[in-house]
């Protein structure tokens, strides 16, 4: 049947093939989390990288696997591609026992992106939960990049305690730039002089913003989403204003091997950014 | 950098696990090559007292000397990895949990109290923390392998934990149980064999014991209303596995003894 | 007899059964791999055929749920069972295949495609709900952004060559799914079996080609009467009636119902379901090393959302109960497919419902939840 299928054959070329990518450079954030410098060996590769805020890429250690990692840079600047990992599994930890120099296998962008147009001229409100904050670091960047374009912009940030807290020391410069921030960790610590509680009580207690004209962007684990989600609603934002980043077991990265799938979406290419009514009425169903 | 140095402890078992070992010559040399392999009585006569970065065990625990000679082993050691359905699950020679031991001493031996056993034979994880457990009667060699292969580059071991009807699709094995009626512990059962039995015929015996939440009531259900009878389900429950949790209770479940010796 | 027998381009013709049997040297002088039916443990199973005495002739399969059996027939047909254990899936979408390499080198890891030889198939024997199967996969594999090409290359290359049925199995339901017995597209032939030959429907260039190797007759209005009967045979057979109105609906509303934990009592979350679907398309990738660790095959493998380890995600499982993997693949198949690809997952085969161990009926489930709403 040759007439029904084969029109896409050129894109197909190379879905499974990983590209050459170099440690540039290796941060330390906090304990178990580093964030990794990479640059694509190829400078053609490299030259026609771009990605969008919320995208990731599956990075890939030979014999140990691929895991999803979203992009935690400046999407102004692709010349070295940020990525921000948490030590959790095996691919990671492999990762982890890299240095500056070595190789690794890179694929992407893929996903969606934050809602950089439904933010034109809103207030934006970015909740994070602990390592919830590297995908949203990108879209900081690019939204104070041209801060006159938005209303109030706010960080809602939550960590488990407050050495857990990544990215601090850009906070002076974020706020110098005109972004809000606040912070709560559910564990204080000598020193801490902030808030103690969950994230979504940030938002209970944010004021100073009209809530129909905000786009709120939430990333962080299932529960806190739909936590921070329904304080949002509290106060007045509908489903249409909210943003979410999902996690799934994503595999393949392009909607192919079925793993990542939450009701009749494949997070790994319809998301994983959704706006919140797409998603909500799954992300609620337990074990779905 | 000083290789890791690989014990390999026998306990109550037939060495059948440790003959795997050996039969992957060519893989064992290279993982020779990484490893240094300190003891092993089974291949070498060279014995080195403790401690040991990998132990491996196989058997069971049966006698007062070998549940004190583990507590030893497990303070050398490690990481210590349980191999073969006696280490994980205490073995065919499980069969004689809760039946009269002192009986079956008689019956075998002249002179019984020169034996002395315990009246269970029970898995290493009763007796001792077990980092990594790898199934089967006898384990699969290339599983060892990737396992050891997976701990000297760090990485937590990889095997799978899926049913063997799987992988009797993969390799193209019609299902047995469907065409041709003959009974098959498959869908209950861990994968490891590459689901050797069924492609020969012959029903899984559960050899990689228990898949995780396996439904056992269901199956044996089926067996039932196949025409297979309580006592003869509960007979194949009762092999290299019979100690393994979800079979012994489905056994037991089966000749209505719950929690009760056979 | 010279005046009955054409050269060209017939729309529909007739085949000797001398003359079909020709095919298969025709179809292997032109370089395909002959895959059809053939008897093989104690199955008719999909096989490489080498000759007409390779099809399972004289057999059928009776099928109900939880079981299979081959039974002789009392007339020589060649096609005449319904569907097996096997489908043209695995031929596609092969349950092992290789889809990239990595080297360590000197200057780091290289990382390139797995050329793999594409074989070129001719599928004998395809069923009408195979063909919907194929066409629900195409649109899986090759109807995104993103195309596999390990299936988007065989499946161009393939020649599929349908063969209507003639019966049906208790198991089967294709009149509800809209997907069959009649094959109607996506072939380049399709044939009826007759008792002294095949009705030849010609559909394609390709399939026109073939037959230009092998010497065709007119259609007698006999024939065709009797081909009628004999496709009709089949739509009378099945019994099997399943309501799909609102189905999407029905069950994404109802995704608490207590239906699923009643399943859950009997499913075994064997994945026995998932691989004779002739749709299901999940897949792991496992990295297979040799000994060095220096050179690396990617190798990706049929898998299930049975498996236990499918949803892992964070040192967790997202769908930690067989309750919630079977409300997954009933959900996916019959329903969030539709969301995703514009038709159901389901074709009516009835595969999962006779190869399913303990005889789990999809359509009885979804009859039941059903059932409870009114």
């Amino acid at each position: 049947m040759n007439s029904t299928v084969g029109k896409q054959a050129e894109k197909s070329d190379s879905i499974w093939v990983a590209k050459t990518a170099v440690i540039h450079e290796i941060a330390a954030e906090v304990s178990g989390v580093a964030t990794y410098q990479l640059s694509l060996r190829d400078a053609a590769a490299a030259q026609s990288y771009r990605f969008e805020p919320g995208q990731f890429n599956m990075l890939y250690i030979p014999g140990a696997g691929e895991s999803a990692i979203s992009m935690s840079g400046d999407p102004a600047d692709c010349g070295t591609l940020a990525h921000t990992i948490r030590l959790a599994g095996n691919v990671t930890r492999s990762i982890a026992a890299l240095k500056v120099g070595d190789t690794l296998g890179l694929r992407g962008p893929f996903g969606t992106s934050w809602p950089r147009e439904d933010c034109r001229g809103k207030n934006v409100i970015l909740v994070a939960g602990g390592i919830g904050l590297p995908p949203l670091r990108p879209f900081i960047y690019q939204l104070l990049a041209q801060r006159d374009e938005y209303g109030s912009l706010h960080l809602l940030y939550g960590a488990r305690t407050p050495e857990m807290r990544v990215y601090t020391r850009e906070y002076d410069r974020w706020r110098a730039e005109g972004l809000e921030i606040r912070e709560t960790v559910d564990r204080s610590s000598p020193g801490w002089r902030g808030n103690v509680g969950v994230v979504p009580q940030l938002l209970e207690r944010l004021t100073g913003f009209d809530p129909a004209e905000t786009i709120l962007l939430i990333c962080g684990p299932d529960l806190m989403m739909r936590f921070t989600a329904r304080a949002a609603l509290q106060r007045g934002m509908t489903s249409e204003q909210i943003w979410v980043s999902t996690e799934r077991n994503m595999q393949c990265a392009v909607g192919l091997c079925g793993h990542c799938q939450l009701g009749p979406e494949f997070i790994c290419k319809d998301g994983p950014v959704f706006r919140y009514d797409q998603i909500s009425p799954y992300l609620k169903v337990e074990g779905l | 950098m000083e290789k890791p140095r690989l014990a390999v402890f026998k306990f109550a078992s037939c060495d059948g696990c440790q003959l795997s070992l050996l039969d992957a010559e060519d893989q064992l040399l290279s993982v020779a090559d990484a490893l240094e392999i300190v003891y092993f009585p089974e291949a070498t006569s060279r014995m080195e007292a403790g401690p040991y970065d990998i132990a491996l065990i196989e058997g069971s625990i049966s006698t007062p000397h070998d549940a004190a000679r583990i507590q030893q082993v497990r303070r050398d050691s490690r990481f210590l990895m349980t191999i073969g359905a006696c280490a994980t699950s205490g073995g065919i020679q499980a069969l004689r949990n809760g039946a009269d031991s002192a009986e079956f001493m008689r019956a075998v031996y002249a002179s019984p109290g020169y034996i002395e056993v315990l009246d269970q034979s029970t898995p290493i994880a009763d007796h001792v923390t077990v980092d990594f457990e790898l199934r089967g009667c006898p384990i699969n060699q290339y599983q060892l392998i990737e396992v050891i292969q997976s701990l000297l580059a760090g990485r937590t071991p990889r095997t799978p934990g899926h049913s063997v009807c799987l992988d009797c699709k993969r390799r193209g094995t019609v299902c047995i149980t469907v065409a041709q009626g003959i009974a098959c512990l498959g869908p209950v059962t861990q994968s490891g064999c590459n689901a050797l039995c069924p492609s020969y015929n012959r029903g899984c015996y559960g050899c990689f014991g228990p898949a995780s939440q396996s439904n056992l009531v269901s199956l044996t259900s089926q067996m039932e209303q196949d025409g297979a009878s309580k006592q003869e389900i509960s007979n194949s429950l009762q092999n290299f596995n019979n100690n393994a949790p979800a079979f012994r209770e489905e056994s037991r479940r089966l000749l209505d003894r719950n929690g009760e010796p056979y | 007899m010279n005046d009955s027998v054409q050269s060209v381009d017939p729309e529909t013709c007739f085949l000797t059964l001398d003359e079909f049997a020709r095919l298969f040297e025709v179809l292997i002088s032109r370089g395909y791999e002959v895959i059809g039916p053939t008897i093989d443990q104690e199955a008719i199973v999909y096989g490489q055929l080498s000759s007409i005495d390779d099809l399972p002739r004289g057999w059928t399969d009776q099928q109900e749920p939880g079981k299979y059996r081959l039974v002789r027939r009392d007339d020589n047909a060649l096609f005449g069972y319904v569907v097996g254990p096997s489908s043209w899936k695995k031929q596609l979408f092969p349950p092992v295949s290789t889809l990239a390499r990595a080297d360590r080198t000197e200057e780091g890891w290289q990382f390139q495609e797995a050329k793999e030889e594409t074989p070129r198939y001719a599928f004998l024997g395809v069923r009408a709900c195979e063909l919907a199967a194929m066409k629900i996969q195409d649109r899986v594999f090759t109807g995104g952004p993103y195309v596999d090409s390990i299936y988007e290359q065989r499946r161009s290359q393939a020649l599929v060559i349908a063969v209507n049925c003639t019966q049906a199995a208790s198991t089967c339901f294709c009149t509800s799914m809209e997907t069959g017995p009649r094959c109607k597209a996506g072939f380049d032939l399709a044939l009826t079996e007759l008792p002294d030959g095949f009705l030849v429907e010609v559909a394609t260039a390709a399939g026109a080609e073939i037959l230009s190797d092998l010497q065709t007759m007119k259609v007698s209005p006999e024939q065709d009467t009797q081909a009628n009967a004999a496709r009709q045979q089949a739509v009378d057979q099945i019994e099997r009636r399943f309501d799909t109105t609102d189905i999407k609906d029905l069950l994404m509303s109802n995704l608490e119902h207590p239906r699923w934990d009643d399943v859950a009592e009997r499913c075994l979350s064997c994945t026995n379901c998932t691989m004779v679907c002739p749709t299901c398309f999940c897949s792991s990738v496992e990295e297979v090393s040799d000994l060095t660790g220096d050179h690396v095959e990617r190798q990706r493998q049929w898998d299930s959302c049975f498996n236990l380890d499918f949803s892992y995600m964070n040192g967790g499982l997202v769908r930690n109960s067989i309750r919630n993997r079977y409300r997954q693949w009933l959900t996916h198949k019959l329903a969030t497919w539709i969301d995703q690809f514009g038709t159901s997952g389901c074709v009516g085969c009835g595969r999962c419902i006779t190869w399913c161990p303990v005889g789990i009926d999809l359509t009885q489930e979804v009859n039941a939840i059903r059932e409870s709403e009114s």
